[in-house]
């Protein structure tokens, strides 16, 4: 399978803007296909985290290593066609059509002309994301869930061994929401692809991940499987909301109660350093 | 066998229909391109029958295709009059427009797809008035940035001043806090800060200089003479084809920054070359010509809804769209119905101003 070995280390990484820290020194592997959910309030770092790795941002201290190189010694070329990016989306954009829109995901691979393979490579992804018939529509006219599905198929067509989306379900109702995070898990097994999203909704999140990452306050909390990360305890910690915990179909289920006064306490100690880190890995292979 | 595999052989004729679809698509933008040049040379054509000697709307093209082709005329013959009126008179101003018209426009692509705002111009942006303060102090104070004096002193001044707002705009918009608004908002202001440090330069100026200078900053084709066209057709040729090679990395910057670097573009850097580019654009026309408006917003806008924001494509249909604007912007101006002959930057306000609140109003839910 491609992309079998691929492996991210995120390697004590530091990041901040002029005089605030946003991150501060975060140890995790995330190791070969499989779908990872960031989840977190806001605010946290999840956002610039996703940008450390993919190199949008460059982290002040320690490093992002995709199989053992330093992303900031692979040439952004070359990063492009290893990872893809799928920001948050925005409605504003300049009118394109649906294929046009997908075709630059090719960008990395294509030359000047657009090839026949590479508008194979789009039908194939619009198909997969059964949008074949929006393809002649206006981009900017499509409903939240039919662009979502668009940008996807951008990240699709790009061919990457990692994906990063940040909160590609924002902006969705519960339908497309549960829709678009099985999805990814899907082409995370299809594709043998490490998916990394950004989540606002732990319980889809959590149903369709093989691992979750929680942060807080510029570090992360917990990582792991969810049954580990996603407790009452920690959701009131990080959330500042009280929750009861259920299990349903196997897999932790939130159900919220009200919010509880939040720990002022801005000392906290991440429980990962350079020695003792979580590698985390597909759980199963169906 | 993954659904992906069942889901292309169960639609392998799904799939040649839609590349030819989508070739079909291409064939249309390109035949749009190709449409508008096409008006463009009849418009040509008609312009240069207006005023002056008579000419008829064919013959015009007669001449001009012995013209090139090197045909001679008996030294003051009635041929040798009209082909001297068509390419030493006519001809300068005409082409003046519809390079200054496709320079604008090609602009206002690249600026649009910089700042990811569909109201980024040279004007809106500041770059004019910024030209301006530089030409007006190189007018009346015969004051030069650059060594050589005339045309070209003039025009690196404007090329120097209209950077300013330019480092600005490069500033802004690879800020964290951009939003649409700020790039047009600092625009306003530095245009009018310029303003007032031109009118300051001035109060410093002769009659005469002002009402030149007067004349020049609504924007006319009148100065424009055939020894000046060579210089400016070269220029704007040079850095439209250098935009038009990056038409995909500039489609790259529709999506963001962020995604436009996880494609493998050095935003930064492409960004700064690209506002550099166009700044140097619109100073060498805005010297040429005076400052002229709208025709940078208003052809890519219409563009965009004819043959999409593909730069590929909205660039050369941007271009000739603007050169064909600004011509019959032009011609009209002179045309002799006109009680006075009107400035061509005029003229462009008056119709581009009405056109261009109906396209907002229309496309209230598209774009902008």
């Amino acid at each position: 399978m491609r992309g079998a070995g691929m492996k991210i280390k995120i390697a004590g990484v530091t990041f901040g803007y002029s005089d605030t820290s946003v991150l501060q020194d975060l140890w995790v592997d995330l190791d070969g296909p499989q779908l990872v959910s960031i989840l977190g309030p806001n605010g946290v770092g999840k956002s610039t985290l996703v940008g450390c790795i993919c190199k949008i941002l460059e982290p002040k201290g320690g490093a992002v290593l995709l199989d053992g190189t330093d992303v900031r010694d692979i040439g952004l070329k070359a990063l492009s066609k290893e990872m893809g990016y799928v920001p948050v989306s925005s409605s504003d954009s300049f009118p394109m059509n649906v294929v046009d829109a997908v075709l630059m995901g090719r960008h990395p691979y294509s030359k000047w002309k657009t090839e026949d393979e590479d508008l194979e490579k789009v039908y194939d992804a619009l198909v997969r994301l059964d949008i074949e018939d929006l393809a002649m529509r206006q981009f900017n006219e499509l409903s939240a869930g039919q662009h979502q599905k668009v940008v996807l198929a951008r990240g699709l067509v790009q061919e990457p061994k990692v994906l990063l989306l940040d909160e590609p379900t924002s902006n969705l109702d519960i339908r497309h929401q549960i829709e678009v995070t099985k999805l990814l898990k899907e082409l995370s097994r299809e594709k043998g692809m490490l998916i990394i999203m950004i989540s606002h909704d732990i319980n889809i999140a959590v149903t369709y991940s093989d691992n979750v990452l929680l942060m807080y306050n510029g570090g992360i909390f917990a990582a792991g499987r969810p049954w580990d990360v996603i407790t009452e305890e920690n959701i009131r910690t990080v959330y500042g909301v009280d929750c009861k915990i259920v299990d349903f179909k196997g897999n932790p289920h939130v159900i919220l109660d009200d919010t509880v006064e939040l720990s002022t306490d801005e000392q906290w100690e991440q429980p990962y350093t350079s020695e003792d880190h979580p590698a985390l890995a597909m759980q199963d292979k169906g | 066998m993954s659904r992906l595999d069942e889901a292309v052989q169960s639609t392998g004729s799904g799939k040649d229909r839609f590349i030819a679809d989508y070739r079909g698509y291409l064939a249309v933008k390109i035949l749009t391109v190709v449409g508008i040049l096409v008006v463009l040379l009849l418009v040509t054509g008609y312009a240069i029958t207006i005023s002056g000697k008579d000419v008829g709307f064919l013959e015009t093209y007669g001449y001009i295709w012995n013209h090139i082709t090197g045909v001679t005329y008996e030294f003051r013959s009635p041929e040798w009059f009209v082909d001297y009126s068509i390419f030493d008179i006519r001809m300068p101003r005409i082409l003046a427009a519809i390079i200054a018209g496709f320079g604008l426009s090609v602009c206002g692509c690249v600026m649009q797809a910089v700042t990811r705002n569909p109201l980024a111009d040279p004007y809106t942006t500041g770059m004019s008035s910024g030209a301006v303060f530089g030409v007006s102090i190189g007018m009346v104070f015969g004051f030069s940035l650059n060594s050589t004096f005339g045309d070209m002193g003039i025009m690196f001044n404007a090329f120097v001043f209209g950077l300013i707002p330019a480092v600005f705009i490069i500033a802004v918009s690879a800020g964290k806090t951009r939003s649409p608004a700020t790039i047009v908002l600092g625009g306003i202001a530095i245009s009018y800060l310029f303003s007032s440090l031109s009118t300051i330069a001035m109060m410093y100026a002769s009659e005469q200089t002002i009402r030149k200078a007067y004349l020049w900053q609504l924007g006319t084709m009148e100065r424009v003479t055939a020894d000046m066209l060579p210089l400016m057709f070269v220029g704007i040729l040079v850095c439209s084809v250098v935009v038009y090679v990056f038409s995909k990395q500039l489609n790259l910057l529709y999506l963001g920054s962020g995604n436009a670097s996880t494609l493998g573009l050095d935003v930064g850097t492409f960004r700064t070359i690209m506002i550099v580019i166009t700044a140097a654009m619109a100073a060498a026309i805005i010297s040429f010509t005076g400052v002229i408006g709208f025709v940078g917003l208003v052809a890519p806008h219409v563009m965009r809804h004819v043959v999409s924001s593909d730069n590929r494509y909205l660039i050369p249909a941007a271009g000739l769209l603007g050169g064909l604007f600004l011509l019959v912007c032009d011609t009209v101006g002179r045309a002799p119905f006109m009680p006075v002959e009107l400035p061509v930057g005029v003229i462009m306000s008056f119709v581009g101003a009405p056109i261009f609140l109906y396209i907002i109003v229309r496309s209230r839910k598209g774009a902008l």
